[in-house]
């Protein structure tokens, strides 16, 4: 990473609905910089609709999201405010959704290169310090229809480095993998972690939210219920909802 | 019935390869300008500019749903006397207008369906990473749009290489009207339509030569 400061994130008001079914009410978020913040909660309860919301890839109904001093209101939301907004953030997601068209290493390049406005030698080089970092150093030519899942996911997680965004957000990053490739892309979440990224993670693996963790947030009908660290959240939940939740699948 | 008289196709055919030229030119410029334009239309059929999706949708009606002699009957004849600036217009242009406009409407119903064969989380992706609506389109998008796309739109071009000899027509010179003239004159219409049949199709072939290169380029991402 650049070793710059990064900004915290904060949403309020958030709101989203599909066809008039609400599917996020009124969400309420603050994330601060280097935290990183685990959602869990029910399927169809608005988990990845909120990460979707947050950079705009679904037009949120109401609300505001605030990137240090970008405060993008959903009402007069431009589009040179979105496109902003979503390169202060970046998305992983659960189905890799790798450019099928470009090589592992042009998945990372192409955002430096069209949205950074980087030299090709400096994106090529930035790239492949990702690769290594990703340990797929070897594997930058080939294209995405020659990588496991497992590596698919961590191009798609060097891609969403590369942008050296503010906030990283991840949608189910390991939901759609075979059981064999899971552990490796937690690991490279693990060391994202550690050099201080902000993360926003959407997942199933209970495990892995209580180790990474600083806070989990456990949303439930498009509300947040309720929010703390993992020891208290996952040890001594307050509501009902929660404690049904927990006991389910844990 | 009469043997061919293989002497006179072999002396004919220099005359008649002398427009060759032509008939590519003809087709490769209404080649480029139809995939131009259908590249526009495609695009749009699929983002649906409000008004324009109505004009759209109508240009590619009419040009779908008229015969191309149609159009070109009322590019070179009838226009002109509606619209005083067309009214020099040679044949050759009207054929290349005619060509580009009457393909490009199938085209753009061919790419725009490959268009939406390009997964939607990829665009997602892209917009994810803050690119704009035009990188999306022409970095992730329209090239693999572009290897679905690309078997059909070849074969638009042969269609669109045998179509110039409508210009002939249109009064124009070309190696259709050529050899009608020939024929005319010697009576051996057999012998000089076969050879106009012979040129067309190794015209045609040597394309197709060319079409399995194309693709196996552009297939380079999905080969393992």
């Amino acid at each position: 990473m650049s070793g710059a400061t990064k900004a915290g994130i904060s949403v309020t008001g958030l709101s989203k609905g599909f066809g008039g079914t609400p599917v996020l009410r009124d969400i309420d978020l603050t994330i601060a910089p280097g935290e990183r913040v685990v959602v869990i909660g029910p399927s169809g309860t608005g988990k990845s609709t909120l990460l979707r919301c947050l950079n705009f890839l679904d037009r949120p109904d109401a609300g505001t999201v605030r990137v240090g001093d970008l405060n993008v209101d959903v009402g007069t939301a431009t589009t040179a405010q979105i496109l902003a907004l979503r390169r202060r953030t970046s998305f992983v997601f659960q189905n890799y959704a790798l450019f099928a068209n470009r090589t592992a290493r042009d998945n990372i390049t192409e955002g430096l290169i069209t949205v950074k406005g980087q030299p090709k030698a400096q994106a090529r080089a930035r790239a492949d310090a990702i690769l290594s970092e990703i340990g797929l150093a070897d594997r930058g030519d080939a294209y995405p229809s020659a990588l496991s899942g497992g590596q698919q996911q961590r191009v798609g997680i060097g891609r969403a480095m590369a942008l050296d965004a503010d906030l990283m957000l991840f949608d189910e990053p390991t939901s759609a993998l075979d059981p064999e490739w899971v552990g490796e892309v937690l690991d490279l979440m693990r060391r994202v972690a550690g050099r201080g990224q902000t993360m926003l993670i959407v997942t199933h693996e209970m495990q892995f939210a209580r180790e990474i963790a600083d806070r989990i947030v456990f949303m439930d009908g498009g509300r947040i219920v309720e929010q703390g660290p993992p020891a208290d959240l996952l040890g001594n939940p307050q509501d009902p909802r929660t404690r049904d939740f927990l006991r389910r699948v844990v | 019935m009469q043997p061919l008289d293989l002497g006179y196709m072999w002396a004919l055919l220099p005359v008649l390869l002398a427009y060759v030229p032509l008939t590519l030119f003809m087709a490769a410029v209404a080649m480029v300008c139809a995939l131009v334009l259908a590249m526009f239309l495609a695009v749009e059929r699929v983002v649906r500019v409000p008004v324009l999706d109505w004009v759209v949708r109508l240009f590619i009606s009419f040009f779908r749903g008229t015969p191309l002699l149609v159009q070109l009957f009322l590019f070179y004849y009838g226009l002109p006397q509606v619209l005083t600036f067309m009214g020099g217009i040679d044949g050759v242009t009207a054929t290349i207008m005619g060509l580009t406009l009457h393909f490009a409407a199938y085209m753009a119903e061919s790419i725009r369906a490959a268009i939406l064969g390009v997964d939607r989380s990829q665009w997602e992706a892209a917009q994810s990473i803050g690119m704009t609506r035009t990188q999306v389109m022409t970095r992730i998008v329209l090239p693999q749009a572009a290897r679905v796309a690309a078997p059909t739109l070849v074969n638009y071009f042969i269609d669109m290489i045998k179509g110039t000899s409508l210009a002939f027509t249109l009064g124009v010179t070309e190696l259709m009207g050529s050899a009608q003239k020939e024929a005319a004159g010697s009576f051996l219409y057999f012998e000089a339509f076969l050879v106009v049949a012979a040129i067309y199709w190794v015209m045609v072939e040597v394309l197709a030569f060319g079409q399995r290169h194309l693709e196996v380029w552009l297939n380079k991402a999905v080969v393992r």
